[in-house]
């Protein structure tokens, strides 16, 4: 019933449209396009498998209309039928989001669904990666008010979205959600003359589900979480820190030690930076145990119904070895992670800087296992441990070392050098599908070569050298741009080090695009590996392919 | 009834000037809120860029643009707002790299990814020409070496 409503609200606006341009006092209608179509071809080199359909297809349209201080809109998808590796929880066509919101004098309101985070996310993040197939918008009632200027007040409650079935199918369980903000500057020091600068923010967020009948536990049916946040800053140097806890909320889990337990869960993450023109220094730290709060305490999808967001203290790599091989995911049942980051751009016309100037930036991340003293009390409270602020064990979770130099040789040049070394354990990370620590180095040398104004070649070629696992692999791409509106790619992988002298295949893959303004049209014909695609510090694993590639995105 | 007309006109003309950016509040890398549909660069063109500290082609397009923005100021007025789309993951990311890099942009952040669907982004890079009144006059997705001139252009076309 309800979608039929915004159907007919959004057809009553478009067959206005005769009266409607694109910019009068009417309203302005925008939106977005992205759909993605794939043919399927068997390789069982690969591994890659021919679905019943033969075709995938992944499509999706937001609109939106607005009009001064209203919007409202719509996003209607399609998965006919989902893509290879896409959560199978997306299926069918039809509306899967709706929305109308207006603000004015410091008041806002929105109704349907929507997105939103408090402080850095670990209490509530309501997000889309759509990507990934990650959704989990609210459906309900929001308000934002902003009393005076400095002091900012948000209550939300509502149902998450779990599925896609021809429409939206949220899940039973309810959020209640409270977040305020102080920003003492804007409220104090009208004329910014502090050289102290204060922000702190709090949040309540609280769920109700009744899903888990289980007769052997009493479960809690309301289950709530308190979060603190205060951001400083003095002139170059700034911190930043958080802090979350959530009562007992029992999950059910595979490894005994974790299951149903009735531990309260805690999460601190701190970052001290420094930075300058030309230089910058930041570390980070993060104690998280027992974390996980989804709102439905039944077993679902790992990505499926979670309130909150766990960021990994990792840096996202965007070179396809390094990216999709052995990419790191915060672990659910905790973690102690520190990160170091160093930035510094060595001066211009300088003899080691060269004329343009060269940049450094180096990265170390490590996480480990947090110390646990298991109490054996499975029998009675059921908190099954005990454990103590950033106290780890010298079980490694992940360990990566990367440095990359980035130059400007010449006008026409510019180098971009990359080395990788990590130490993953996949017995505890279980991405690789190798159970085991791996241990690996990679090289990577991008150079761009621009022919004139608008022509340019760039060429890029990777090694990575592991004993474990599938062994080495090597990585090499030409790619030639036209701007404003053409490119042509083709690359290879290939596990050169593969044990199975078999398995030793070339991946080669070529792709071609046209972009004209917000347009953009691309096809790839080739064999993908099977590998894991990372947005946002989130990882989903993707089946080997064979096939050719569509894809669309367009905005207007 | 004079009175009445005069009212209609009016708020009929503040409806004409109303910005096309949505009302949306964003903040900076200090913690200070800033809102775009209320921001204005005294007529001049702004240019709206978002970003990721984890694009390469975003990173490849600001830092060339850093290389001549200094020029564009001095010819156009223009003011170029960086909108990073980092999440909590990255998002501490950000003000190192700017500093680092020396970019004399503003910066804003949108970590969930707010703004970005308002201006019914799909991905990133992407970069829009806003002229003097708030009316967006160009946009482009995507960032190949030499995109940069033709947003030059339209900056100078629509600054004359």
């Amino acid at each position: 019933m309800k979608n039929k409503l915004f159907i007919s609200f959004f057809l009553i606006i478009f067959f206005s449209g005769d009266i409607l341009s694109q910019d009068n006092d009417l309203g302005i209608i925008s939106g977005n396009v992205q759909a993605i179509g794939q043919y399927y071809q068997e390789d069982t080199l690969i591994n890659a498998a021919l679905p019943d359909q033969l075709y995938g297809f992944n499509g999706f349209a937001n609109i939106n209309y607005q009009k001064g201080d209203f919007r409202a809109g719509i996003r209607y998808e399609s998965y006919l039928n989902t893509l290879e590796g896409y959560p199978s929880t997306f299926k069918g066509t039809g509306i899967g989001y709706r929305y109308a919101s207006w603000t004015g004098e410091g008041v806002g309101v929105t109704v349907g669904n929507f997105y939103d985070q408090f402080g850095s996310g670990m209490i509530f993040r309501a997000y889309e990666e759509r990507q990934l197939g990650i959704d989990n918008a609210i459906d309900g009632i929001r308000l934002t008010y902003e009393p005076k200027n400095g002091i900012y007040l948000k209550g939300m409650i509502g149902k998450q979205r779990y599925r896609f079935e021809d429409k939206l199918v949220n899940g039973t369980g309810l959020i209640r959600a409270v977040d305020g903000e102080l920003n003492l500057n804007e409220l104090l020091d009208s004329n910014n003359s502090w050289k102290l600068k204060t922000v702190f923010g709090g949040s309540f967020v609280s769920k109700f589900n009744t899903d888990n009948t289980t007769p052997l536990f009493n479960l809690p049916k309301n289950v709530g979480a308190t979060c603190l946040r205060l951001n400083l800053r003095y002139q170059k140097i700034r911190f930043s820190g958080e802090y979350v806890r959530k009562i007992n909320d029992p999950y059910p889990d595979i490894n005994e030690r974790f299951n149903y337990i009735y531990k309260n869960g805690e999460g601190l993450l701190l970052n001290l930076g420094y930075s300058t023109k030309g230089f910058a220094i930041d570390l980070s730290a993060k104690h998280m145990d027992n974390m996980l709060w989804r709102s439905t305490n039944v077993n679902v999808g790992p990505t499926d119904l979670l309130i909150g967001y766990l960021p990994a203290l990792t840096k996202q790599h965007t070179y396809n070895l390094a990216a999709t091989l052995y990419p790191y995911a915060t672990n659910f049942y905790g973690e102690i992670a520190y990160q170091l980051d160093l930035l510094y751009k060595i001066p211009k016309k300088t003899t080691i800087g060269g004329r343009y100037g060269t940049s450094i930036a180096i990265n170390f991340a490590t996480a480990y296992v947090p110390e646990r003293n298991f109490i054996n009390d499975m029998e009675s409270s059921r908190k099954s441990y005990t454990n103590s602020f950033f106290a780890r064990s010298d079980s490694i979770l992940l360990q990566d070392f990367n440095i990359e130099i980035k130059r400007k040789i010449n006008k026409k040049v510019k180098l971009n050098l990359n080395y990788f070394n990590f130490i993953f354990n996949d017995d505890a990370v279980k991405v690789a599908g190798y159970y085991k620590m791996i241990y690996a180095q990679i090289a990577v040398l991008d150079l761009t070569y621009k022919i004139n104004r608008y022509h340019s070649l760039r060429f890029e070629t990777q090694a990575m050298w592991t004993n474990q696992d599938k062994g080495d692999w090597l990585f090499g791409q030409i790619e030639y741009t036209f701007s404003p509106h053409w490119y042509i790619a083709i690359l290879d992988q290939y596990n050169s080090g593969n044990n199975d002298i078999n398995k030793r295949v070339h991946y080669g893959l070529i792709s071609a695009g046209y972009i004209n303004g917000s347009h953009r049209f691309s096809f790839q014909y080739g064999k993908q590996r099977a590998g894991v695609f990372c947005v946002g510090g989130v990882c989903r694993a993707v089946p080997a392919s064979n096939g050719l590639t569509f894809s669309f995105t367009s905005s207007f | 009834m004079k009175k009445l007309l005069f009212l209609c006109s009016f708020s009929l003309f503040t409806l004409l000037s109303y910005s096309q950016l949505p009302n949306i509040n964003l903040k900076d890398v200090n913690g200070n809120t800033k809102n775009l549909s209320k921001f204005s660069n005294n007529g001049k063109p702004i240019i709206i860029s978002f970003w990721a500290t984890w694009c390469k082609p975003c990173k490849a397009e600001l830092n060339t643009i850093a290389e001549e923005y200094d020029d564009w100021i001095d010819e156009t007025g223009v003011k170029l707002v960086a909108i990073s789309i980092d999440d909590a993951r990255s998002s501490t990311r950000v003000e190192p790299y700017i500093n680092a890099q020396g970019w004399e942009y503003m910066v804003l952040l949108d970590p969930n990814g707010d703004y970005k669907r308002a201006m019914n982004v799909n991905n990133v890079p992407h970069t829009f020409l806003v002229n003097g009144s708030g009316k967006i006059v160009w946009d482009h997705n995507n960032y190949s070496p030499g995109d940069e001139e033709e947003l030059y252009e339209e900056l100078l076309k629509i600054s004359k």
